[in-house]
């Protein structure tokens, strides 16, 4: 069953995968960004309690939950590493990590942008935006162990373990981050969240969404090529084709 | 060397018995009682060695010295008289915990109302902080020393040494914070109906920040300047017991029941007490490597 | 006669294909080897070529870039209680913490791998530790640090000894009486992977078979 993935265990064929792939994540992500964020900050109808600073949604929401996803993303890739022991695996964790912490941070100012004329404040102990600076904590937590090993190879283990410590963790503290911010409620706070949207909010909404998840690909893709380079420089492959680069 | 001394051996113990077999008998025939002792000797030297070669090809599985328990109760054991000769490990923490708690009052203000207000957040978060410092200790020197990678090679489950230690760190600075809270929730005025709650937080709750803190350790052991990096891997994971533990305090000093509260820790307890071990035993080979 | 039946029977411990890269360095590719019972090796190499990284991969502490080690041809992964069992490892630092007495230290060291303790008295008076046994290790020196820990093998039962820089700080007699000591564990059926800068003195050469580390980076791709 899982016989076709074996191929990509082998640096070489993922490198020129990513090359096959990232033509075509750069182009849906060029086409769907265009359409989603030009229909959502020109045409699409204003909020009308929020005004247009309910715009910044088309960017907000797309980004907390692929901060969120980023993260699954990256659990997964340290789930394969540390039981298949493979090492692109690693590769891509470690490519995927600070891509989820920008996409963590995007969520955070935005969130703090939107908060801004609503609540008056640049930021309110919201339980969305509370789990989403713990996540950020986490992320920084991975890339920062991440960068204290010298050897990539005990790097990539070492941020695997705690990344899938983290996902365990995550919804525990979500849990309890919005547990406690119930209990905790203050009388003006407005949530952040789900306002039930009309259709013609709603498609562009679905447009920049894509756009950005095929972003997310784009970056990942790119770094993920940058690893495996680094990884892998002392291979004959690597060296034929820097020299064919060179030429 | 072994072999040869166990052998001496054996045939010693051999000559002796025969001859005082044939001494008893008869006086007589003590000379033929020295051959059959050398007869002997060669025999049960033979014998012994190839006792020896068995042992060394296939050691046994069966081990009264390999039981789980004796693992825990030796490593245990270990680390408790290490920490008993060494007792500003014990104290050092705790005094941390003690003057960290005494700063606010000086920082906000001398009202008994507003201490009483966030008394067991101080408490809780210098509970962080203490335990925090005091988990470098947990593999530090060990992995130092060379004494770690002996654990991991040794025939022993990791997760049971791993245990033990764990135990043994909970035991040196979690049980004193637990003994010394009920002074510093009268220095800041907690509630009168929360110590016991304080208390069954701290009891439950502690445990659960030696198993994550576990964990981080693990993972910063091999790294020159791994403090820092620590506590930023660490203090996260710490968020659900603050919450829930704080939460179950000021419920309590509402005269209201805490068990929910209680229940959440208890079970973040059980679930890091299975699950740690298991991550700081594959950190710890990481970290060694 | 018993180790000569052995050495064609299934080897102790045996490596395919080890690869190790350290901070991007090539240690040493493809390497594979089988050490039976009654072999003692010596790993040999310049500072730096992979020696003790070769034996902490051996003995499982590492994890090699790529390749596979086997106890008596099982992935020693796969039998990691039965392989600790047999294998005693012993490393640059000496695992003996300063707190506890030269006793109580080789006590733990011990009764940890499933040895047993009641002797330990003696052999401590073998490694010239006789009067020293509840001295705090914190108060003796650094040599005296490595016997205590040496002294484990005067009990092991386990067949592979692994020994990086057994004899570092140890003096020619205590070299020699270690040396015995090899001849005689190969003699019944172990086997002793080590390292070591000085010359072995009463070890034959024939009896000792050499593994030399001296990849050179430069020809691995020209």
């Amino acid at each position: 069953m899982w016989k076709w993935l074996h191929p990509y265990a082998n640096p070489e064929v993922s490198y020129h995968l990513t090359n096959k792939l990232l033509p075509w994540f750069s182009g849906l992500a060029a086409v769907f960004l265009t359409i989603g964020l030009v229909w959502a900050l020109l045409f699409a109808p204003a909020d009308y309690q929020q005004g247009d600073s309910f715009r910044i949604f088309y960017v907000h929401v797309p980004a907390a939950s692929l901060s969120m996803g980023i993260y699954f993303a990256m659990a997964i890739a340290a789930f394969s590493s540390l039981v298949w022991q493979l090492k692109l695996a690693d590769a891509s964790a470690a490519a995927i990590a600070p891509v989820g912490a920008a996409f963590t941070a995007i969520a955070l100012i935005t969130g703090a942008a939107w908060g801004k004329p609503m609540w008056g404040t640049w930021w309110i102990w919201d339980a969305r935006l509370t789990s989403e600076l713990i996540l950020l904590f986490l992320y920084l937590g991975v890339i920062a162990l991440h960068n204290a090993f010298e050897d990539k190879n005990l790097a990539g283990k070492a941020a695997g373990i705690l990344t899938l410590v983290g996902v365990i963790n995550i919804p525990i503290i979500k849990y309890s981050v919005d547990w406690w911010n119930t209990l905790h409620q203050g009388s003006t706070v407005s949530k952040l969240g789900k306002p039930s949207m009309s259709l013609d909010m709603l498609w562009p909404f679905i447009f920049s969404f894509i756009g950005f998840s095929f972003l997310v690909g784009v970056i990942i893709c790119l770094r993920f090529r940058n690893e495996i380079l680094a990884r892998n420089s002392i291979r004959p492959w690597v060296r034929e084709l820097v020299k064919n680069k060179a030429c | 060397m072994t072999l040869k001394a166990n052998a001496e051996q054996a045939t010693k113990h051999s000559v002796t018995k025969h001859t005082t077999i044939k001494s008893s008998s008869t006086e007589s025939l003590s000379a033929e009682s020295v051959i059959m002792g050398k007869v002997s000797i060669e025999h049960i030297s033979l014998e012994s060695s190839t006792l020896k070669s068995t042992t060394l090809e296939s050691h046994t599985q069966s081990s009264p010295q390999l039981s789980y328990r004796h693992a825990f109760m030796l490593v245990l054991k270990r680390d408790l008289t290490i920490a008993m000769r060494h007792k500003d490990d014990i104290i050092n923490p705790l005094l941390f915990f003690v003057i960290v708690v005494t700063l606010f009052p000086l920082g906000i203000g001398p009202e008994a109302q507003t201490l009483s207000r966030i008394a067991p957040g101080i408490i809780w978060v210098a509970a962080l902080l203490a335990t925090l410092l005091s988990l470098d200790r947990l593999f530090k020197s060990d992995h130092l020393d060379g004494s770690l990678e002996q654990m991991l090679l040794s025939p022993h489950p990791i997760f049971i040494l791993v245990l033990a230690k764990i135990f043994a760190h909970w035991l040196i600075t979690g049980l004193p914070l637990i003994l010394i809270a009920p002074l510093l929730a009268v220095l800041l005025h907690l509630d009168e109906r929360s110590y016991t709650a304080l208390l069954l937080t701290l009891l439950l709750g502690t445990p659960v920040l030696s198993l994550l803190g576990a964990v981080g350790v693990a993972l910063t052991v091999g790294i020159k300047k791994g403090g820092v990096l620590l506590s930023l891997l660490v203090l996260p994971l710490y968020i659900p017991v603050l919450i829930f533990a704080t939460s179950a305090i000021d419920t309590a000093a509402l005269g209201l029941p805490y068990s929910g509260q209680l229940a959440i820790i208890a079970a973040l307890f059980f679930g890091s007490l299975t699950l740690a071990p298991f991550a700081v035993g594959a950190a710890l080979k990481v970290s060694t490597n | 006669m018993n180790t000569l039946s052995k050495k064609n029977s299934t080897p102790l411990i045996s490596a395919k294909k080890l690869t190790c890269i350290r901070e991007e360095r090539l240690l040493f590719d493809e390497l594979s080897l089988e050490i039976s019972a009654g072999d003692i090796v010596q790993v040999e190499g310049p500072n730096g070529s992979g020696k003790t990284s070769l034996l902490r991969i051996l003995s499982g502490l590492s994890q090699p870039y790529d390749g596979k080690i086997f106890y008596k041809n099982q992935l020693i992964s796969r039998c990691r209680e039965e392989f600790h069992q047999n294998l005693l490892y012993f490393g640059h630092l000496s695992g003996v913490k300063g707190e506890m007495t030269a006793e109580e230290n080789l006590d733990f060291n011990l009764a940890l791998h499933g040895n047993n303790t009641t002797e330990s008295l003696a052999y401590l008076a073998n490694v010239n530790l006789a009067g020293f046994e509840d001295s705090l290790a914190s108060h003796l020196s650094a040599g005296q640090h490595r016997r205590i820990a040496l002294a484990r093998l005067y009990q092991s039962h386990a067949p592979i000894w692994i020994l990086d820089e057994p004899f570092t700080a140890i003096d020619k007699q205590g070299v020699a009486s270690l040396e015995q000591l090899f001849i005689a564990h190969a003699a019944r059926g172990g086997c002793v992977i080590l390292t070591t800068h000085q010359d072995l003195i009463t070890i034959k050469p024939e009896q000792v078979t050499k593994i030399t580390l001296d990849y050179s980076y430069d020809s691995a791709f020209d």
